[in-house]
């Protein structure tokens, strides 16, 4: 009697531990970040002008804005975004272990990590590569005479490969000093623990622009990588992904039809000539519900976020401390890359 | 006097004693608590292998054969950025085995030494051993390991500050030694024709001090005699090794730091991120080391140290002689303990960038090539056997210094 009833009950233990398994594979994170009520969104724990808090800890920032976007898509409100700062280290593990529903975290979009980590990117908001910068009075104009140079380089980045890469063909030595984060990698170099600190170009300008004395230092001309930095979601779920690249694309042809925070409900109130606004902005179609979001998803976007330029001047443009020229990140009718497939 | 147990049934086992009887009820509540336990165990296996099929990954060990693509900074085995992900794990797992064997040593040290001068009768050098002890154990390993590197980073000279006519910094020791705030430069040994006769000659040298002093021990307990038994191993040491140095014209030279370019170059290079790492585990360690060596004095009757002074032996000899032999049965346990916990600390290394095991292949070749799982696995399984031999290492000596029951 007692045993059977023991039993049973090692039984019953084995089904609710299957039960568990089984509700791991095929959920939609579409229906989970509404059900949850807000979109966790993995950034970078602090480069000014890309994400970084405020001095009264809210995020802002040009990939914050991506958060931002998205939540604006699914909930007409970009207030809705709980953010989790991640080092390079564990990012990829936090996004494919589901504790973030997407990455916006100057990201480089490379064959392994797109194929072999089963990782989806869904477009670039940046056009980058890798840079050197260094102190003025070190004399050097070139990363060529670099040779014996000590390194400061975030360990778990592209760049520390591309690194490896260029000294090698270069047939140049030097010292790396691995650092864990980018805060980690400004103090080493401002301490002198290293001649070069080496990463995205963006970065560099940020950071940079954060020195107390930025003229004290010279980013050297070459770039020797490309780094299309961009969000991503995991592998499997590719209705989520269309949600973010959408965005992403919503973004940037607001801008190429000159939709902007200013006059986009304007513009969806009154309708227009152009057929492709009135897409974008919800007025004809039903771009939205195949989506699986509000009809208006491109309008909440650009009057609650504003469009792909509004939010680089806003960030890092050349007005602000950080001071990035539009260079390839113009849109390509300006002679630069950034460029949507049409809505239709 | 009532019995504790019910008396045996006459007829036999009955399904329900598995419950009731005090006899079998203890086997059935550890027979419930393994299968249980099993059951907890399969279902975490089964959940990851199946997280993994979903995600399309599989356990895959093939990337440890790819180029690892990255550069190493501290390198005791050949290494390149073009060399597999297996050697740069190697390399990480060499720099581990070195800060932990020179740790552990500083650390013996210096615990020693603090743990009896702490039961010094001078009031002075004791209260600043109990702050010193009190203070390191406190506080977290890994805020000294960062501490220990923004002061050396901060404070020393970086070596832009030796050039130019009058810099503002200069070497040490007759212009031997570089102590910068990228790393301390000390000369490398250069080793020219005829230099091994020499390293032969000093290790024989080594193993006749071994010899003299098993020697030197017999004749004391033949004829209670002691002789100056230090300085002859002192002479022992050095007079044979520098006869043979200089007969054969000086064979092994030196290679000083020299500033060349950005950095120094030549010499043996103590990088920053290594010297932190190894101060503060051996300072940290030390702290709880002390405590042990203190605890297992104290262990020892104060009727040993009353006899030996009765006997008109000196303090410094009681405490070598009587004292200390008696203490270690009680100390080495623990200190096992110590040993491991300064290794495992060592994975910290990542926090001042010293390229360790959990930085090359935890970090990374993790990083690289997405391989979460199996570098976890490969890590724990190295770290274990590493803290298996460790252990099995200290309780050999542990067995040889027991006591002897005859």
């Amino acid at each position: 009697m007692k045993k059977t009833v023991f039993l049973s009950a090692l039984a019953a233990a084995g089904l609710v531990a299957s039960g568990a398994m089984a509700q791991d594979s095929g959920s939609s994170t579409l229906a989970a970040v509404k059900e949850h009520g807000a979109l966790k969104c993995g950034v970078n724990p602090g480069t000014p002008g890309f994400a970084a808090p405020d001095a009264n800890g809210v995020w802002k920032g040009f990939d914050v804005d991506l958060c931002r976007a998205v939540a604006a898509a699914i909930f007409g409100d970009p207030e809705k975004v709980e953010y989790t700062p991640l080092t390079s280290a564990v990012r990829f593990t936090a996004l494919s272990s589901g504790e973030v529903d997407m990455l916006a975290r100057n990201t480089t979009w490379t064959f392994s990590r797109d194929v072999d980590l089963k990782l989806e990117f869904t477009g670039v908001n940046y056009y980058d590569g890798q840079g050197f910068m260094v102190p003025k009075d070190l004399g050097v104009s070139s990363a060529k005479e670099l040779s014996g140079a000590t390194v400061c380089i975030e360990t778990g980045t592209t760049t520390e490969l591309n690194l490896a890469d260029f000294f090698r063909v270069n047939g140049l030595d030097y010292e790396p000093v691995p650092v864990e984060s980018f805060t980690e990698a400004q103090n080493q170099f401002l301490a002198g623990a290293c001649d070069v600190y080496t990463t995205d170009a963006s970065a560099l300008a940020a950071s940079r622009a954060s020195f107390e004395t930025p003229n004290d230092y010279v980013v050297l001309p070459e770039i020797i990588s490309k780094e299309p930095l961009g969000p991503l979601v995991r592998h499997g779920d590719s209705e989520w992904g269309d949600v973010v690249r959408w965005t992403l694309n919503a973004m940037v042809s607001a801008e190429e039809l000159g939709v902007t925070s200013a006059n986009a409900a304007d513009m969806a109130a009154n309708g227009t000539e152009n057929p492709e606004i009135n897409r974008l902005l919800g007025g004809e179609g039903e771009l939205g519900a195949m989506l699986g979001l509000p009809n208006d998803f491109g309008l909440n976007i650009i009057t609650k976020v504003g469009n792909y330029g509004e939010s680089f001047e806003a960030n890092i443009g050349e007005s602000t401390p950080v001071g990035l020229a539009r260079g390839l990140n113009a849109l390509w009718t300006e002679g630069g890359l950034i460029y949507s497939p049409p809505f239709r | 006097m009532t019995t504790m147990i019910d008396p045996p049934k006459a007829d036999g086992f009955h399904i329900s004693q598995l419950l009731y009887d005090t006899r079998y009820r203890s086997i059935t509540i550890q027979v419930i608590a393994f299968i249980a336990f099993m059951f907890i165990a399969l279902f975490l296996v089964m959940n990851v292998k199946s997280n993994l099929a979903s995600l399309g990954k599989e356990i895959d060990f093939g990337f440890l054969k790819n180029p690892a693509n990255y550069d190493i900074k501290q390198r005791l085995i050949e290494y390149d950025s073009t060399s597999s992900n297996f050697r740069a794990a190697m390399v990480g797992l060499l720099n581990t085995l070195f800060v932990a064997f020179l740790g552990c040593i500083l650390a013996t040290i210096i615990g020693v030494t603090a743990g009896v001068l702490r039961l010094s009768k001078n009031w002075l050098i004791a209260k600043i051993m109990t702050v010193y002890v009190e203070t390191f154990r406190n506080i977290p390993v890994v805020i000294w390991i960062i501490a220990t590197m923004a002061v050396l980073t901060e404070t020393l000279p970086q070596p832009k500050s030796f050039r130019g006519e009058n810099p503002d910094a200069s070497m040490w020791l007759w212009d031997s030694i570089a102590v910068t705030g990228r790393g301390t430069y000390i000369p490398s040994p250069d080793w020219g024709a005829g230099s091994a006769f020499v390293v032969i000659t000093f290790l024989l040298s080594l193993l006749g001090i071994w010899a003299f002093g098993r020697w030197a021990k017999r004749r004391f307990e033949a004829t209670g005699q002691i002789l100056p038994n230090f300085w002859i191993k002192i002479a022992i040491f050095f007079v044979p090794s520098l006869l043979v140095f200089f007969i054969l014209g000086r064979p092994i030279g030196l290679n000083f730091p020299v500033l060349t370019g950005f950095n120094f170059k030549g010499g043996f290079e103590l990088s920053n991120s290594f010297l932190a790492l190894w101060l503060a585990l051996s300072v940290y360690t030390g702290s709880f080391i002390a405590e042990i060596v203190r605890s297992g004095i104290l262990a020892i009757s104060k009727g040993q140290s009353e006899a030996a002074a009765a006997l008109g032996i000196r303090p410094s000899r009681t405490m070598n002689l009587v004292i200390l032999p008696q203490a270690l049965r009680v100390i080495i346990p623990p200190l096992i303990s110590q040993f491991l916990n300064l290794t495992k600390n060592s994975s910290l290394a990542l926090a001042v960038g010293y390229q360790d095991l959990r930085a090359t292949l935890g970090g990374t070749t993790m990083n690289n090539t997405g391989r979460e799982l199996e570098s976890m696995l490969l890590m724990m399984l190295i770290y274990l056997i590493v803290s298996l031999v460790i252990s099995t290492g200290m309780n050999v000596y542990n067995k040889s210094m027991k006591l002897k029951e005859r």
